[in-house]
């Protein structure tokens, strides 16, 4: 299948990450280790870095661009994420780490009644935002 | 839809007022067209939460910002910073952090910005007009913006907020426009004990509650009485924007643009009614707090939105001339540490065994001490929400009241429930 591509960035193959529940990613996610920092959440104490992170919504605090640029500069961000639908508060931090001149995972936006199906899959997301099992 | 740009911005995305400029409106210009805006807009003013030292990355970004000569062209106040630059507390960040984070907040105040270091500016005098367009940061700044004051802005994040207060405009979409602020779903709370209404703790439960439920939908409240008063809403409103993605909600018969419940929702039939139940009430109550342990507290914080002064009045009164057993920990900005400087208050509130934190507060830089295990008490919901997982403290829940007699006594302490 194929996904619009929200941000730009690099072709990536890694596991898919699907989370169950929103999340903010100031105080949700530790920007030095990519680890999820919320109690509240189900998925506490999973990483983020590396995966295919399909999000099924982001709630809460407007540093979250900030989170994510330090996880990219960092070496820690996620290897894609996936969207339901662009947030601007989250992916401010894929353009202005583009800005200071370093290479992006890319953002694409998708139905999140696809994301169940990705659970545990290897997935290869290509430059032209198509995705395959892998 | 492309976005278009007037030639008067595509002049400054090509330089015309330096490379900083440049920068910020390419920023602005992505931003729309990642979000499908069709023009940008000018805006009136900015509230700045980019100062916030989260790692390296946001200072070199700022300094960036700095060295192309990069300057705010519109009125831009600063949210907190990591450091208490009036050195009414102390933090634990360690040097390289600690020096990073002040760069930081020097590099925002030569852009030009304001050293308000508040997360409520809406309270030290920054108040734009019913209608105008701004461009805010800070998820509980921005909802009050839009919801108590009328002003008109998104959920602007880090670094895209000091991008539109330089370049002067931000991308017209979300609400921004006069349709999308229309509520499409009632919160009714009607059906609630009007004593619980009429409490404090009403506010922050009911916030994390609508937060939850509505997600980032535009509701509107409805089924109360009477003007809860500004820290009210203030309180609900950061609950509410920490629990969900809220930008705006309404309350009918108190908030500007719902001087009804039919006016706030545009004269049309709500997509659907959430009638609040006792039971409802309870379990957001339970929520908020972690804790397993509710015999010991190790702190008490409150000020998530900065304390107004109204709220240190009322800390003064609960406290009266005893002494805490716990450190209080009052979070605030300088429009409301000026009042508290006059007549010895700050002194008197501090040999009472309460910690003043200025600039900056207890969850975004670490102020509390390192203890395994530690137990908050906080009547924020905002707080509540977020001290878990940036503090490791686990939370327990109640009214300034209740945290104020739990700081005396070393033990959290209940009222009667209600």
């Amino acid at each position: 299948m194929r996904a619009e591509i929200l941000v730009a960035g690099q072709p990536a193959e890694a596991l898919a990450l699907v989370l169950t529940a929103p999340i903010s990613f100031w105080g949700g996610v530790n920007p030095k280790t990519g680890l999820i920092a919320d109690v509240r959440h189900p998925q506490h104490g999973v990483s983020i870095s590396g995966k295919v992170l399909c999000l099924p919504g982001t709630i809460g605090s407007s540093s979250a661009a900030a989170v994510l640029l330090e996880l990219v500069t960092a070496g820690r961000a996620p290897a894609a994420i996936i969207l339901h639908e662009p947030d601007a508060i989250l992916l401010l931090g894929l353009i202005v780490a583009q800005e200071m001149g370093h290479q992006t995972p890319m953002a694409l936006r998708l139905d999140c009644g696809e994301f169940a199906g990705f659970a545990g899959q290897k997935l290869a997301i290509d430059k032209d935002g198509s995705i395959t099992p892998s | 839809m492309a976005l278009a740009l007037t030639a008067e911005q595509q002049a400054i995305a090509t330089g015309a007022r330096g490379t900083g400029a440049a920068m910020a409106m390419r920023i602005v210009a992505a931003t729309a067209r990642l979000m499908g805006a069709p023009t940008l807009i000018p805006i009136a003013s900015a509230h700045i939460d980019g100062a916030l030292y989260h790692g390296d990355s946001g200072t070199l970004f700022a300094e960036k910002l700095v060295a192309g000569g990069g300057k705010v062209a519109v009125r831009a106040t600063l949210n907190v910073g990591s450091l208490d630059l009036t050195g009414c507390s102390k933090n634990r960040l360690p040097s390289h952090e600690r020096g990073m984070a002040r760069r930081m907040m020097d590099a925002y105040r030569t852009l030009g910005c304001e050293p308000s270091w508040t997360c409520a500016p809406y309270q030290a005098g920054h108040r734009p007009a019913l209608g105008s367009d701004v461009a805010w940061g800070e998820s509980n700044a921005v909802v009050f913006c839009n919801s108590v004051l009328g002003a008109r802005t998104n959920r602007y994040g880090d670094f895209l907020d000091i991008a539109c207060a330089i370049s002067g405009f931000a991308p017209y979409y979300g609400l921004h426009r006069p349709e999308n602020r229309r509520a499409t779903v009632v919160f009714d709370v009607s059906g609630l004990d009007p004593i619980f209404l009429d409490s404090e703790v009403a506010w922050p439960i009911l916030g994390s509650l609508y937060g939850r439920e509505i997600g980032d939908a535009v509701g509107v409240v409805a089924g109360i009485k009477a003007n809860p008063g500004e820290d009210a809403l203030k309180a609900f409103g950061a609950a509410s924007a920490s629990a969900g993605a809220v930008g705006l909600f309404h309350v009918a018969g108190v908030t500007p643009e719902a001087p009804d419940l039919a006016a706030a929702l545009h004269h049309q039939p709500p997509q659907a009614v959430i009638k609040v139940t006792a039971k409802m009430i309870a379990d957001s109550r339970r929520r908020l707090s972690t804790a397993l342990d509710l015999n010991r507290i190790d702190a008490v914080a409150i000020g998530s939105p900065h304390l107004s002064a109204a709220e240190f009045d009322n800390l003064e009164v609960l406290i009266g001339k005893r002494k805490l057993k716990v450190t209080l920990y009052a979070c605030t900005g300088r429009h409301a540490l000026a009042a508290l400087e006059e007549n010895g208050r700050r002194a008197a509130l501090e040999a009472a065994g309460v910690v003043v934190v200025a600039d900056t507060c207890v969850v975004v830089t670490p102020i509390l001490p390192d203890i395994q295990g530690a137990v908050l008490m906080t009547n924020s919901g905002k707080f509540a929400h977020y001290a878990p997982g940036n503090t490791g403290y686990g939370v327990i829940y109640g009214s300034m009241a209740e945290c104020v007699e739990s700081a005396v006594l070393g033990r959290p302490v209940f009222e009667a429930a209600t």
